[in-house]
Parts: structure tokens; C-alpha cells; sequence
């Protein structure tokens, strides 16, 4: 965590209108000199010349323009590139040249012009935050394939790894006390903030705080990790070094740019520039910074009206209201939607949000087990059967709570059973779209969408637009009748700040480009390209032999890492290897499943997950992480001549004879073979 | 097979069995030592025998539910039940009052400013926005946010503890903890969700909070998502404060020491008017409470800066424990903060719930709030010009008018204007029929060309009890700006008293 005794960013010279970072008297170096020879964003940034005439055309006839490119380029070949594929990048790139990763659609090139300096950089700009797509076969369509909603199947290591990993935190806990017990005695000042002094009681109790002392503070660089530009394809680390044990961090002033596998940028529109940054540029120029005034005063802009249109026609219900933060959302949603003598059943798992929005609102609340509909259903029949406690009066509306894609298990909520159940039990249904809204479907439009269920059947579609959109806040959407209800009773519209205009028409114009209104054909592509990369890197990591959560189309993948050593760990190697992922442990996990969390985006190509899974190759090996037995998939790929179809039935077969155990392989795939074989068997149901 | 072959069997199976369980490790202690405790003592085997027949039976029994008087129901009658439970829709049906609400609601085609233009055409002056010192027509400003856009897109794309901090969230932080004059600060992404997080950050069951009755409704939450002790005092009386903080201390004087708040505004977002944060601050010292200040509408409007109630009423921002604040307001960016010590300010980055598990802050919104925050450090004097400007509003208004007094301090640049308690005794208007009256005024100054808007409020929690239920009285909220000239506020304050009075005379 770092922290500023003195303030390192002082406001020095009142004539400059913007503070200028004065380089700091301690640990030599400019706090953001620029890194390895490159030059960081932020003093590109602030040493910005205005920008000259030409480059500040407007942006509406740039749009225009590129629009019309764009359309250009779709007449002439099937789908336009979102970012030009031509130049290789002057970065890193360690992935091996395989055969299925040459450009097959690049046009024949018979004159080679290498592209002018600033040219160069322009590009490697643009892709340092969007790849160039390699090929046209790497895309896919994010669809439930029919037939009964896919239980993941959860892979478990040998018992030599949970046992291991038990003993590991007896051992942290063990060693985390004694060294409580001498401080204690013989270093009191560092632990005077845990005691009561003069007469106020700690802040917090060295007994709360126990955890995070002593297991989190040893991994806490992990977490916080300070970075600037833009969160795209990599992203700018501002790398920094402790010298207390992670208690404060010191930025040392450099940059390192790694390949950014935890941002929750799935469709890519985390970008500086193209079609919606010009949009933006153009809005705050005529809108200005922000609506100075709640929705329900005066902070209604006719582009706010436009995005809740286009919110509501984008995930399919009649209206939609839009919020400035998506946690506020539901913080301020449930309490407007249900309140005393009302039951809230949620999925165990559910976001913090949720909960809290849920607590707020004064209703009753039941949980039941994640995604498991029988434990579902009998909830149901008994709170309906028994009614509200003591009084045995029928309730009066149940809000059952799913999310449509869970951000740390990577599956999805079971829709079709949610709705089977809902006809029987006139439930109302509540989903927090918050990860699935653009990273699900064949149009991007969230679960309903990926599994064919008309949006009808759900009550009320939450989402946030703070991740596949790149913009900030959340929505709900619903019938008229209900948004017109919540527009009133709803604190957020009466309290909250109205989202800026900025980020109004960042929203706007990523939803229509998903859903091809202006620049046909690269929604599509970042679609499709989101898809194909989430199952690339999925079926990659399964057939290396990791055990990884979540369903096979889930562009969130946790891998498994159980020992709480590892995490920081894997964490470190990978960005060793310049990858910046996120770890998580107890308690936003249990005890023992801690876990890597990547999030793959439609800015990554197959040369970065290449990449990545040559890293979590090495890295496997080095750590021991590959425990997948094969029940989960990974399995070597069928014979010539069977289909999928005929596999399943023999399986049936097998399952049927209890054979199944025996046929399992152990997959522990080299990483070439997984090349070699993963874009063709992406296509087709992962195994 | 017979009797005998039975038997036979069984004996066989018996001393299996036995030689079986003299193989087990340990067998032999424990006959050993059930031997000799049978001999020693036959009762106390019986009693250890039942003991161990209890406990399997316990194991074994089917578990019954916790919640007091459970009906057991058959499936049948489960299923019936399921078959005749029919809900209440959804929401309920707007009211009339919500409809036109809706209806009428103000939609500003392009830039909001001092001038805004309606959807249906009219160009209008606007005293409805939190544009205090016209910033969102500072074309420096604007400029400023697109190069940050140029830089960091829009969104960060996470939250701050897994790669959302960026270099421009720090550098705020830094910002405004220099300004307040505090160690630390931290941003949240919504000001209106940060004090709900703040507050159950730090307080928790058996803490104690003491609370001002006014406080608004964000801070209502945090207490009872807390579910801490809450006690309320009368608003803003410092000696009914001082009160309860005896009161608490002498109840709690033999029990374990917790945690103990005062939580109370800077100006009250409800009532408008401004905190005596002195005597607080007297108060907390001597019964060793912390505070939490909510500064969200006097930051960046009171003192010479703009520092706050800090400034205004010359207390050391040290003092105060946590200074909550918004930069949506005056600072016209987004987002919210909460400033303190290091040891506060480290806290919330794990524990407060907006911050940990929500988005970070757009870095345009970061960057404009650290340019608008320089603003008011180096051009002092269009506090001034504000405070000039609310002057004149009020000259106009609240002496003036027969119906209507105006609530709020005099430096406070959001006016609330209130029905006189007279009028409304004679007249015996409940709060719906003065929300009624307040809404006319509204619509007869908008006919008028002047945009105004009610002060609107939800109840915080309607399942309350009496004494946590505040509800403010109805107002009308007027909102100044420095992008008026004294003229301009004099005509829409002429406009506003003459609307209040062809409401209030057309009403008779
Ligand atoms: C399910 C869910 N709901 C709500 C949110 C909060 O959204 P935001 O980050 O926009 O505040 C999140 C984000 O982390 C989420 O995962």
C-alpha cells in the first residue's frame, strides 16, 4: 500500500495550473521518470504540446471518416480490421510462430515499405492497447449450444496439496502469533494502534486485524499494484519497492509495460483513441466535465436520455436507467424494489454489492448454494410453505438474486433452470449482469442472449458499464412501468450524481459500435474475438493440466493454486515475464481454493495467449500447479472420423457401466501440441 | 438353513469380529481399560455406555430446524401452498404526484450552465445545478480532461486494488490531503455511496454511534448497515449532544471500552444550515469520541479556499477524525473521499465496501478535480463572488416574502426555502400538500423562465421506529452560481418571490 507521509505531489507554483510533480528529495529519480528507455505516458502527458491544427480536426468529421473507412474496407473485404494488422510490434512478443498463426487473409504484399517514425509509434500505440487480429479463423460465437445447462465440472488436486495447504496457514497463523506475542513485549509502538489508548478503543482490534497483518501483508504487493495509461492489450505498471515489509512503497520512478490479463476490459474498449474516445472528445467539448446535479433535479442530459435507450433496446426490455456507480446501483436498487415483509433468496456467491444493497433495503434474506437448483427449489417450497417468520403470513414478493457471470468462479448463473423454477414458484428475478453484459452472446447482449431466453422472463436486468464498455456506473432495466416506479423511490436517481458526459457517450458509442450502428463490422469482431480467445485460453490451460473454474465460453478463467505460498508466488514469476495477473485468496475465496484470476479480452490476439500460456507452462512446472485429473477436460482430441456426438454416447455408455474412472487421461499436454491444436479444436465443444 | 446354522454363522462372524478388533491399534487399552473401570465401577460404565449411545443418537438425528415454531407440512400440502401463494406485483403503481413528476422531468439539451437549454426549446436560467463557480463551461478545464481521455481512455477497467489505481487517483489523494491538511485521504468512485461505506468500515456491532437527527440519508445508510448502537441528538443542539455523549459514557463506563462516533454534516444537506464544529470537537475530546464529519456540501464552499468548516470555524482539520467530502459538487468532477490519518485512510482500502469491490475513479474525473481544486487555492476570490451572489438572493427573497423563509446559512449557496410555520399552521398543510404547493411554485417559475427544483427526499428507512424517522420539512431548493452577475440573480430572485406569491394568493 503506498503512502505518502509527505505529500510527494505538492502544489507548488500556484501560477502553474496544473501542479507539476517536483522530483522528490528521497530515493533519488523523478517519481514518474520516464522507464527503460521508453517514455512513460504520464510525462507524455504532462509535457503535451497542444495539439496542432491538423491532428484537432473535429472529431465528428474524423468519425465520419472513419466510418466511412471503415464501410470502405467492409465493401472490399469481409470484415474490417479493428486495428491494422500490418506491423509486427516493436514489444515483446515470445510466442512462437506456429503454422495456424500466419496471417492467412493479410493480402499479398509485393512491395515492403517500412512505415514512417511517428507512423511507427502511432501504430505501436494503438496496439499496445488493441491487438492486430492475426487471423480471420480466430473468432468465434459466444452461444449455448442447446441441450441441459453444462455443470462445471470441479477438479480437485491430490489430497497431498489440500493437506499441505492447511498446514501452510497453521504455519502462517502459528508464526503470525508468535511474532504478535514478542511485539507485543518488545517492539510496543508498532502495535499501539491495535490497543486502547486515552481512553478510545482501537480502531481495529489486533484481533480483526490479525489476518490482514499477518497473511495479507506478506503478499501485499500483490495487490494495489499503481499503474497509469490506459488498463488495454498491456498495461503500464509504475513499479515500486518497499523497504518495511510491504508496510509502505516507494515508486521508483520507472515503468514496465506487461500484457494485461486482469482488467475487465472484455470487449476492448478500454482505448485512448478510435470511435469512442473521438465521441468523447467531442462531448466534453460541447457538454462539458460533468451535469452538476442529480438525476432528479436537473442532471438529465438529452445524452442520458439517449443512453438509457440504448441500454434498454441493447439488453431488451422496454426502459432502463443509468447510474454514476454500479456498486451504488445496487446499493440504492434493492431498497427502491423490495423492503419489509418481502424475502430476498440470493446465490451464495453473490457480489458484495448485493449484498449490501440487500441488507439496506430491510427484507428478509435466504442464500442458497451456488448455481445448485435443487437447493434452490427447496428453499422455495419451504419459505413459501412457511411463510414469514413467526407471523406465517404469506410473503409478499420473493426477489430471487442470481448474476449473470460470476467474477470469481467464472460461471454463469443457470438460467433455464431459474426460469423453469420461476414459472412454478412466481419468483421475481433479479440478474446482475455486472460481467456477462457484452461478454455474452452472439450480439454481446448477456446471458438471456447466450442461452435463448427472451428477456422477458427476467424481472429485472441489472449490469455495470464500468467493464466491457470501458466506461464507469451501472444500469437497471426493466418493464416501463417498474423503471417509471424506481425513477422516483430510487436514491440513487434522487441522491447520486449524475454520470458525466464523458462517460454517457463512452457507453453510447461502444454500444453502437456492438451492435454495428457505426463502424459495421468491428463489434462484431470484438465479439467474436472475445469469444474465441476466452475458449483458446481455456482449453489451452486445461490441456496443460491446470484445474481451472467456470464455463467454457466465461471470459473469466480462475486458475487453481491452492498453497497460499503460491500466490504471491505465480504472481511474481508472471510478472517476471512482464504479465500482470490477479491473485486472490481467503477470505474472497474459502479457505483453500486460492486462486489466479485472468480476464481475457477482446484487445488480446493468439499470439498473447500464446504468450501467457507458454508463462503458465513454465510456471506450472516451477510451482507444481498442474494437479488436473482429467475429469474437467483436457482430454487428448478425438480420432479421425469420431464426432462429438458419437463420443458422447459412448460415454453415456461408459457412465452407465461405471467404467469412467478408468479412461480418464491425466492431461498434461507440451505446450507446442496445445499451439498446434487449439484454434481448430476451440471450434468445436471443448473436451 | 436351520436354526443351528445360524447360530454357527454367527458365532463365526463373532469371533471374526473380535479378532478383528483385537488387531486394531489400541484395542487392547481400551478393553483394558473398560475392564477395569467395570470392575472398579459398574455405574459409571453404565453412565459412560449411555453417554456414547446419547451421542451417536445425536449424530444420527435428523437436523431439525433453529427458527421457532417450524410447521412441519407434507409435500402435498407444500405443494398447495405453492399453488395458492400469489405475490403483490413488483413495485407498486406510481401516484399521480410521481407521474407528473416524471413527466415534468427537466431534460437540458447540450452543456448545463448559468443558461440551459430545455428539450422543449426554451432556453432557460438555470438555479437548479451545483455549479457554484461555473466550472463546467471552463474551457481549460475541458481541455485539460481530453488530454487525460488521450491518455487513459475513460473507464479504469477494475478496481483500485486490482490495477484501477492510476497514477492520477494517487496523485488527488495527495491533492486534497494537502489541501484539508491531513496525512491521508482516499477517493471513491460515487460521493453519494462513500459515507455508507465509510461509517461501517470502522463501527461495528456494539460500537456506539451519536448521531446528529438531520444527517441525510447516505449517512443514514452507513449506520444501519453498521448495526452498530445508533443514538440520536436533536439537530444540531450541543447540549442535548452533550446529553447523550454523558449519558452513553456513564452506561457503558462498566462494560468492555468499544468504539465510539459522533456523526454529524458540515452544512446539512436536509435543513441547509451549518454545524457548530467547536463545541464538537470540545465535546469529543472531553467524552473521547471520534468523529466523522460529512462535508459533502461545505467543502469547496465554506472558508477562504473553500477548505470546509475546518477553515470557516478555524479548527485544525486534524481534529476531526474523518472528513468525508464530495468532488461531484463544487469541485464539478465525480467522485467522493474520505480524509484522515494513515492509519484511517489504510483501513478503508480493505474494508470499505464502495471502495474495494466497485470500479475506480475515470482518470478525467480524477484530473478535473485536482485542476478545480487548484482553481479554488489560487483564485480565492470567486468564493467571494459566490457568497456576493447568495447575498443578493437572499436579500431578495427572504425578507420579502410573506410565505416562505429561507433555511439554510447564509454561506451556504444551496438556499432551502421552507413554508412559514405560520402559513402552514393556518392553512394546516400536511407534507403532501405543501410538497403540492412547492411543486406549483416550481412549474410557475420554470413558466417564468427561472429553473428551480423542490429539495426531494426519500424516507430512509420507513420500517423505523418514531424516533429514527426525520423528515425534513418540504423546500424549495434554489442553487447559485458565479456565473450570474448581481442583475441576473435579482431578476430570477424577483421572478422566484412572485411565484411563490401567485401560488400561495391563487391557493386562497
Ligand atoms: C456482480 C457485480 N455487481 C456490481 C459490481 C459493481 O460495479 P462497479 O464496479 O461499476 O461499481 C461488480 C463489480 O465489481 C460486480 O461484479
Amino acid at each position: 500500500m503506498p503512502r505518502r507521509p509527505s505529500n510527494p505531489f505538492p502544489n507548488n507554483s500556484p501560477s502553474i495550473p496544473w501542479p507539476s510533480f517536483s522530483p522528490p528529495a528521497e530515493k533519488g529519480g523523478s517519481l514518474f521518470k520516464s522507464g527503460s528507455g521508453k517514455p512513460s505516458r504520464i510525462a507524455q502527458f504532462f509535457s503535451a504540446t497542444p495539439k496542432s491544427k491538423a491532428e484537432a480536426q473535429s472529431a465528428a468529421a474524423a468519425l465520419l471518416a472513419a466510418s466511412r473507412a471503415q464501410e470502405q474496407l467492409f465493401l472490399n473485404s469481409t470484415t474490417p480490421p479493428i486495428s491494422n494488422p500490418s506491423l509486427s510490434l516493436p514489444t515483446i512478443s515470445l510466442s512462437t510462430a506456429t503454422a495456424d498463426c500466419i496471417n492467412m487473409d493479410a493480402p499479398p504484399t509485393t512491395l515492403f515499405q517500412p512505415p514512417s517514425p511517428g507512423e511507427a509509434r502511432r501504430l505501436a500505440k494503438q496496439h499496445a492497447q488493441f491487438a492486430p487480429l492475426n487471423s480471420q479463423s480466430h473468432r468465434y460465437t459466444s452461444r449455448h449450444q442447446g441441450g441441459e445447462f453444462p455443470e462445471p465440472i470441479m477438479d480437485e488436486p491430490p489430497y497431498y496439496y489440500l493437506l499441505t495447504t492447511y498446514i501452510s496457514y497453521l504455519i502462517l497463523i502459528i508464526f503470525g502469533h508468535v511474532r504478535d506475542f514478542f511485539g507485543m513485549r518488545f517492539r510496543e509502538e508498532n502495535y499501539r494502534h491495535l490497543k486502547s489508548r486515552n481512553g478510545y478503543a482501537a480502531l481495529n482490534s489486533d484481533f480483526d486485524n490479525f489476518y490482514v497483518r499477518r497473511l495479507k501483508m506478506r503478499i501485499n504487493d500483490c495487490f494495489n499494484r499503481p499503474v497509469t495509461g490506459v488498463p488495454g492489450r498491456y498495461i503500464n505498471l509504475l513499479d515500486r519497492t518497499t523497504d518495511d515489509g510491504n508496510y509502505h512503497f516507494q515508486l521508483t520512478g520507472t515503468t514496465t509495460e506487461t500484457l494485461n490479463m486482469s482488467s475487465y476490459n472484455y470487449l476492448g474498449f478500454a482505448q485512448s483513441e478510435g470511435p469512442c474516445a473521438d465521441s468523447v472528445e467531442e462531448n466534453v467539448k460541447r457538454y462539458g466535465l460533468s451535469m452538476a446535479s442529480p438525476r432528479g433535479d436537473v442532471g438529465t442530459s438529452d445524452i442520458a436520455v439517449e443512453c438509457e435507450s440504448l441500454v434498454a433496446e441493447f439488453v431488451g426490455k422496454e426502459s432502463a436507467m443509468v447510474f454514476s456507480m454500479g456498486f451504488g446501483t445496487n446499493a440504492a436498487g434493492f431498497p427502491a424494489l423490495v423492503g419489509k415483509g418481502d424475502l430476498i433468496i440470493s446465490d451464495e456467491l453473490n457480489h458484495a454489492s448485493i449484498r449490501f444493497g440487500s441488507r439496506l433495503s430491510g427484507a428478509m434474506i435466504e442464500s442458497f448454494k451456488h448455481n445448485d437448483m435443487r437447493d434452490l427449489e427447496a428453499k422455495l417450497r419451504d419459505v413459501i410453505s412457511q411463510g414469514q417468520p413467526r407471523t406465517h403470513r404469506p410473503w409478499k414478493k420473493i426477489l430471487v438474486v442470481v448474476e449473470g457471470l460470476y467474477s470469481m468462479e467464472g460461471t454463469m448463473c443457470n438460467l433455464p433452470g431459474l426460469v423453469r423454477l420461476k414459472k412454478r414458484y412466481k419468483f421475481n428475478l433479479f440478474v446482475d449482469e455486472a460481467h456477462s453484459i457484452g461478454a455474452l452472446g452472439p450480439k454481446g447482449r448477456g446471458v438471456c442472449e447466450y442461452f435463448g431466453i427472451d428477456t422477458k422472463e427476467v424481472d429485472i436486468l441489472m449490469g455495470t458499464l464500468t467493464k466491457s464498455f470501458g466506461a464507469n456506473g451501472g444500469y437497471i432495466a426493466a418493464d416501463k412501468a417498474i423503471i417509471d416506479k424506481l425513477r422516483v423511490t430510487n436514491a440513487g436517481t434522487i441522491y447520486g450524481e449524475s454520470p458525466s458526459p464523458a462517460v454517457l457517450s463512452q457507453i453510447n458509442s461502444a454500444l453502437r459500435i456492438i451492435s454495428g450502428e457505426i463502424v459495421p463490422g468491428q463489434g462484431e469482431e470484438r465479439l467474436q474475438r472475445l469469444a474465441f480467445n476466452s475458449r483458446y485460453l481455456r482449453l489451452g490451460l486445461k490441456r496443460l493440466g491446470f484445474i481451472v473454474y467456470g464455463h467454457d465460453d466465461s471470459p473469466i478463467i480462475p486458475l487453481l493454486l491452492y498453497n497460499p505460498a503460491k500466490m504471491p508466488a505465480f504472481s511474481h514469476e508472471m510478472l517476471k515475464r512482464k504479465i500482470s495477473v490477479v491473485v486472490v485468496g481467503y477470505p474472497a475465496t474459502p479457505l483453500i481454493s486460492s486462486r489466479a484470476r485472468f480476464c481475457v479480452s477482446a484487445a488480446h490476439n493468439k499470439d498473447d495467449l500464446d504468450r501467457f500460456l507458454s508463462a503458465c507452462d513454465e510456471i506450472g512446472n516451477v510451482l507444481q500447479l498442474k494437479f488436473a485429473s482429467g475429469i474437467a477436460g483436457g482430454a487428448p482430441p478425438l480420432e479421425h472420423g469420431v464426432t462429438w456426438e458419437m463420443e458422447q454416447s459412448r460415454r453415456r455408455l461408459q457412465k452407465h457401466d461405471k467404467a469412467i474412472k478408468a479412461l480418464v487421461t491425466t492431461p498434461r499436454w507440451r505446450f507446442e501440441d496445445v499451439v498446434k491444436r487449439g484454434v481448430q479444436d476451440v471450434k468445436v465443444p471443448l473436451r | 438353513m436351520d436354526f443351528q446354522e445360524a447360530q454357527a454363522h454367527l458365532l463365526i462372524i463373532l469371533g471374526r469380529l473380535s479378532q478383528e478388533f483385537h488387531r486394531l491399534p489400541g484395542s487392547a487399552i481400551l478393553l483394558r481399560y473398560i475392564r477395569s473401570s467395570y470392575q472398579n465401577d459398574p455405574i459409571r460404565s453404565a453412565v459412560e455406555l449411555f453417554l456414547v449411545l446419547f451421542a451417536v443418537r445425536y449424530l444420527l438425528a435428523p437436523k431439525y430446524s433453529t427458527k421457532p415454531n417450524y410447521v412441519t407440512l407434507s409435500e402435498e400440502e407444500v405443494d398447495e401452498l405453492v399453488e395458492d401463494w400469489t405475490p403483490e406485483p413488483l413495485v407498486a403503481r406510481v401516484t399521480s404526484f410521481e407521474e407528473a413528476e416524471i413527466e415534468k422531468r427537466p431534460v437540458i439539451v447540450g452543456p448545463t450552465g448559468p443558461r440551459s437549454k430545455l428539450a422543449n426549446g426554451r432556453t432557460v436560467t438555470n438555479l437548479a445545478s451545483y455549479n457554484f463557480y461555473n466550472f463546467v463551461s471552463n474551457e481549460l478545464l475541458k481541455e485539460r480532461a481530453i488530454q487525460t481521455l488521450r491518455t487513459y481512455g475513460v473507464g479504469p477497467c477494475g478496481p483500485p486494488g486490482f490495477y484501477g489505481t492510476q497514477d492520477v487517483h494517487m496523485k488527488i489523494e495527495a491533492d486534497i490531503a494537502a489541501f484539508l491538511g491531513t496525512t491521508a485521504c482516499i477517493i471513491y468512485a460515487q460521493a453519494f455511496s462513500t459515507i455508507s461505506s465509510v461509517i461501517p468500515a470502522f463501527s461495528k456491532r456494539g460500537d456506539i454511534i451519536v448521531a446528529d437527527r438531520a444527517v441525510n440519508y447516505s449517512i443514514r445508510k452507513g449506520l444501519q448497515i453498521s448495526r452498530s448502537t445508533v443514538r440520536w441528538y436533536e439537530h444540531n443542539d450541543t447540549e442535548d449532544l452533550q446529553r447523550v455523549l454523558a449519558k452513553v459514557t456513564k452506561e457503558q463506563s462498566k462494560k468492555p471500552l468499544t468504539r465510539r462516533f459522533i456523526v454529524t454534516e458540515g452544512l446539512f444537506e436536509n435543513v441547509g444550515d451549518l454545524v457548530d464544529l467547536p463545541k464538537i470537537i470540545e465535546l469529543k475530546h472531553k467524552y473521547k469520541f471520534r468523529l466523522i464529519l460529512d462535508e459533502t456540501w461545505s467543502f469547496g464552499v465554506l472558508g477562504r479556499t473553500g477548505r470546509g468548516v475546518t477553515e470557516h470555524q478555524h479548527v485544525d482539520a486534524a481534529e476531526v477524525d474523518m472528513i468525508v467530502g464530495s468532488m461531484a459538487g463544487p469541485l464539478c468532477a465525480a467522485g467522493g473521499f474520505c480524509a484522515g490519518s494513515d492509519e484511517i485512510v489504510e483501513h478503508q482500502r480493505l474494508s470499505a465496501a464502495s471502495y474495494t469491490f466497485s470500479a475506480a475513479l475515470p482518470a478525467m474525473s480524477a484530473t478535473t478535480a485536482s485542476e478545480t481544486l487548484l482553481i479554488l487555492q489560487t483564485q480565492p476570490e470567486i468564493l467571494n463572488a459566490l457568497r456576493e451572489n447568495v447575498k443578493a438572493m437572499w436579500t431578495q427573497l427572504d425578507p420579502r416574502s410573506d410565505w416562505m423563509r429561507c433555511i439554510s446559512a447564509v454561506e451556504n449557496p444551496v438556499m432551502l426555502m421552507v413554508l412559514k410555520q405560520e402559513v402552514v399552521n393556518l392553512r394546516r398543510l400536511g407534507h403532501e400538500e405543501q410538497q403540492h404547493i412547492l411543486q406549483d411554485i416550481v412549474d410557475e417559475s420554470l413558466a417564468q423562465g427561472v429553473l428551480i427544483t423542490r429539495h426531494k427526499t426519500i424516507p430512509p428507512n420507513p420500517s423505523g421506529t418514531k424516533n429514527e424517522v426525520f423528515t425534513p420539512q418540504p423546500a424549495l431548493k434554489i442553487c447559485l452560481s458565479t456565473g450570474f452577475s448581481k442583475k441576473e440573480v435579482e431578476k430570477a430572485g424577483i421572478i422566484i418571490r412572485h411565484a411563490i406569491t401567485k401560488v400561495m394568493t391563487r391557493k386562497r
